[in-house]
C-alpha cells in the first residue's frame, strides 16, 4: 500500500471512531444487556446460594435431595431482606404466594424452628422445590419460555402454564394481525393512489407527492391526537354525522380496533407509497405496450408486464410497512381498547412499570428476532424481484 | 363498436381512479387540515362549528409553565442530538467515503442499525444501561438517545452528496500543497454541505418527532412536546393540545420547506431520497 494511502485509512477510521463509542454506549452495550437480562436468573444465586448449588445437579423427578433442605435452613435465617425479597419476586412470577412462604418461613426459621414440613406442609411438596430449581440460575430460560406461556417441566421438556393463561401468545398474534391489517389496508389505499399519481401529469405528481410529504414530516403523536379530534364521541366526524341526522347517538370509534387501523394506517401509509410510487414512476412502458400490441388483455399485460416491474418497490414498502408496525406501540395506546395493545406497550410497562426486566428483554428479544427474519425476507423478495425483472428484461 | 366501448370503459376507470386517489390524499391531510383550525377556536369545544376566532388556546400554551417548558425542553435536546448527530454522523460519512471494504462496510451497518432495531427496544437497553450510568432524566441522557436514532439520517444524507466530490479536485489541491484541512474547508464542505444541512434537518425532525426512547428516559424535568402531548391526550384533550399540534405542525412545514429549498424546486425527485433515508 502506498504510504499516502494507508494515511488516508488511519484518517478514514480516526473520524468514525467518536460514532462507533457513542453508539457502543447509547446501542451496541444496551442491546446485549437486553439479551443478557433476558436469560439472567440470578436471584436465587444471590439470596440462598448454597440452596441453588444443591438444586442445580438434582434431576426434578427423584427425590429432592437432603441436601437443599439443609441449605435452605442454612441460608433461609442468613439471607440479606432486600435479596431475599427480589427471590420471592422472582417465584411470585410462578407462584403468587412464593413470596409470603420464603418470609414466613425466614421467620420461623429465626425463631428457632428446625422443621421445614412441619412450617409450613408446602416444604414437603416437589413441586415447590421444582419451583425453586427453576429459578436456581444463574442462566435459565424461564423468561424466554415465558415469553410464549411455556415453562420448564422436568421429564416432559416444556408445557404450558396456566398462569398466564396464553396471554403472551395472544398478544404476539394480535400484534401479528394488527400488522398484517394495517399493511393489507395501506397496500389498498396506496396501490391505485400511487397508480394515478404516476400517470399524471408533472403538476399533480408535484402536488401529490406534497401532499404524502406533509404528512409524512407531521410529528406522529400530532397525527395520533388529531385523529382523536376527529374520531372522539363528541368529536368531528360523529358531530358531523349527528348534523346530517344519519345517526342519533355517537358510533364508538375510538378504542377499538377500528381506530387501531385506521390510525396505524395514516400514520404507515407514506413508507409504502414513496417506495411504491418511485418503482411506478420507473416503469418502462415500452414493456406494457409490447405486450398489449401482442394481443395481452389490460389484466394480462398489467399481471405480466407491469406487476414484475414495481414488485420490489411493492416488496420493500410493504415489508417496511409490516414490521415497523410490529414494533410501533404508541398509537394503539392512544387510540386502542385493552384489547388491542401491542406487544411493545407489555415491553414498555414491564420496564417502567412493574419492573419484570426479564419478562420485558424476552419479550423485546421475541419482537426483535421477527423483525430480523422479517428484514431478511425482504432482502431477499426484493433481490430476487429484481433479478426477475432483470431476467425478464 | 368495440373500441368505443373499450374506451369508455377506461374512462369510467381513470375516473374511478381519480376519485379513490383524491379520498386517498383526503385521508391524508384530514387530521392535519382539523385540528389546526380547531386550535383557533374560541369556543370551549374540540369539534365544529368554531365560536369564532381566538389566540386564547395559543396565548394557553404559551403561558402555561408545563406547555412553555416542554417546547423549551423539545428545543435544547433536539439542538443537543442536532449537533451531536452533525458532528458525528459527518465525520462518518467523510471516514467512510473512500472505505469499500468489509470493515467500513461493517461500520455503515453498525450505524444504520438504530432505523432497523424496533424503538421500543432500543428504549428498553437504553433504560438498562443509562439506569446503570445515572442518566436516565437527564438532559445528557436524552440527547444521546436522540443522536443515536438521528445519525443514520445524517451519514446517509452527507454521504449521497460527497458521492459527487471530484476526487481530482482533492489530488489536484494536494499537489499544489494545500494541506489537508485547507482543501476540506475548500473542496469537500461546500460539496457535502448541502447534505450536512438535510441531515441536520432530519435529525431535528427526528428529536422533535421522537416519543418512544422519550417515555423510556425522560425525567418529569425532560418532558418533550411529544411526551406531553402523549399525556394529555391519554387524558382529556382540551384545545390547548390542538395549539401544542398546531406549533408543532408549525415546525413540521417548517422543516419541510427547508428541506425542498435545499433539494432544488424538483419536489418530483424528493421520494427517492426520502426513502433511502428514513
Amino acid at each position: 500500500m502506498h504510504p499516502h494511502e494507508t494515511w488516508r485509512a488511519i484518517r478514514g477510521y480516526a473520524l468514525v471512531i467518536p460514532v462507533l463509542a457513542m453508539l457502543l454506549v447509547t446501542f451496541v452495550v444496551p442491546l446485549l444487556e437486553v439479551v443478557r437480562t433476558s436469560v439472567t436468573d440470578d436471584e436465587m444465586q444471590a439470596s440462598l446460594p448454597n440452596v441453588a448449588a444443591a438444586l442445580r445437579p438434582w434431576d426434578g423427578q427423584s427425590v429432592v435431595p437432603a441436601e437443599a433442605s439443609q441449605a435452605l435452613l442454612l441460608d433461609l435465617p442468613a439471607a440479606a431482606p432486600q435479596k431475599l425479597a427480589a427471590l420471592g419476586r422472582r417465584l411470585s412470577y410462578e407462584d403468587p404466594k412464593a413470596n409470603s412462604l420464603l418470609r414466613l418461613t425466614a421467620q420461623r426459621l429465626k425463631s428457632g424452628a428446625t422443621n421445614l414440613a412441619e412450617i409450613d406442609g408446602r416444604w414437603a411438596q416437589p413441586g415447590t422445590w421444582q419451583m425453586l430449581k427453576r429459578a436456581a440460575g444463574p442462566y435459565s430460560s424461564f423468561y424466554l419460555l415465558g415469553a410464549f406461556d411455556l415453562r420448564r417441566d422436568f421429564g416432559n421438556g416444556v408445557k404450558d402454564s396456566y398462569e398466564t393463561g396464553g396471554l403472551y401468545r395472544n398478544i404476539l398474534l394480535r400484534t401479528f394481525v394488527i400488522a398484517f391489517l394495517t399493511t393489507v389496508c395501506a397496500l389498498v389505499l396506496a396501490f391505485p393512489l400511487c397508480f394515478f399519481i404516476s400517470q399524471s401529469s408533472s403538476v399533480i405528481q408535484r402536488g401529490a407527492v406534497l401532499i404524502i410529504m406533509l404528512p409524512f414530516w407531521t410529528s406522529i403523536i400530532v397525527r395520533t391526537t388529531a385523529w382523536i379530534v376527529l374520531l372522539q364521541d363528541r368529536g368531528v366526524i360523529n358531530q358531523l354525522l349527528e348534523a346530517s341526522g344519519l345517526i342519533n347517538r355517537p358510533l364508538p370509534l375510538l378504542h377499538n380496533r377500528f381506530a387501531v387501523i385506521v390510525v396505524l394506517t395514516h400514520v404507515m401509509l407514506p413508507f409504502l407509497a414513496l417506495p411504491l410510487l418511485a418503482s411506478m414512476r420507473a416503469v418502462d412502458h415500452r414493456l406494457t405496450d409490447a405486450a398489449a400490441s401482442l394481443g395481452a388483455g389490460p389484466l394480462r399485460a398489467f399481471w405480466s408486464a407491469y406487476l414484475p416491474q414495481i414488485l420490489p418497490g411493492l416488496a420493500a414498502g410493504a415489508m417496511l410497512v409490516f414490521v415497523l408496525t410490529l414494533g410501533f406501540y404508541v398509537t394503539p395506546a392512544l387510540v386502542g381498547g385493552p384489547a388491542d395493545q401491542t406487544i411493545g406497550a407489555y415491553i414498555s410497562l414491564f420496564t417502567t412499570g412493574t419492573g419484570n426486566w426479564g419478562l420485558a428483554s424476552a419479550l423485546g428479544l421475541v419482537l426483535t428476532v421477527s423483525t430480523a427474519l422479517l428484514l431478511a425476507l425482504r432482502q431477499t423478495l426484493t433481490g430476487f424481484a429484481k433479478d426477475q425483472g432483470a431476467a425478464d428484461r | 363498436m368495440k373500441p368505443h366501448k373499450r374506451s369508455l370503459a377506461a374512462r369510467i376507470g381513470n375516473w374511478l381512479l381519480a376519485v379513490w386517489s383524491a379520498l386517498v390524499l383526503i385521508y391524508l391531510v384530514a387530521p392535519i387540515l382539523v385540528i389546526v383550525p380547531l386550535a383557533f377556536n374560541a369556543g370551549n369545544e374540540l369539534s365544529f362549528p368554531m365560536a369564532g376566532l381566538s389566540l386564547r388556546w395559543f396565548a394557553d400554551f404559551f403561558g402555561s409553565d408545563v406547555w412553555r417548558g416542554a417546547l423549551i425542553n423539545s428545543l435544547i435536546v433536539g439542538s443537543g442530538a442536532t449537533i451531536i448527530s452533525v458532528v458525528l454522523g459527518t465525520g462518518a460519512a467523510l471516514g467512510l467515503r473512500t472505505s469499500r471494504g468489509r470493515v467500513g462496510s461493517l461500520v455503515r451497518a453498525v450505524v444504520l442499525a438504530p432505523l432497523v432495531v424496533p424503538t421500543v427496544i432500543v428504549g428498553v437497553g437504553m433504560y438498562f444501561m443509562f439506569s446503570a450510568l445515572g442518566l436516565t432524566g437527564t438532559y445528557l441522557g436524552l440527547i444521546l438517545a436522540h443522536a443515536t436514532l438521528a445519525v443514520p439520517f445524517q451519514l446517509v444524507t452527507t454521504s449521497a452528496a460527497l458521492a459527487a466530490l471530484d476526487e481530482r479536485q482533492l489530488w489536484a489541491a494536494a499537489s499544489a500543497g494545500a494541506s489537508p484541512l485547507r482543501s476540506f474547508f475548500a473542496i469537500t464542505l461546500p460539496v457535502a454541505l448541502p447534505g450536512i444541512l438535510s441531515g441536520a434537518l432530519f435529525s431535528f425532525a427526528t428529536s422533535l418527532d421522537e416519543i418512544v426512547v422519550t417515555l423510556f428516559l425522560a425525567g418529569p424535568g425532560q418532558r418533550t412536546l411529544p411526551r406531553e402531548m402523549f399525556t394529555s391526550a391519554r387524558e382529556f384533550l382540551t384545545p390547548t393540545i390542538a395549539a401544542a399540534a398546531t406549533v408543532m405542525i408549525a415546525f413540521s412545514i417548517t422543516l419541510l420547506a427547508a428541506f425542498l429549498a435545499l433539494r432544488g424546486r424538483d419536489s418530483t425527485n424528493l421520494q427517492s431520497e426520502t426513502e433511502d433515508t428514513k
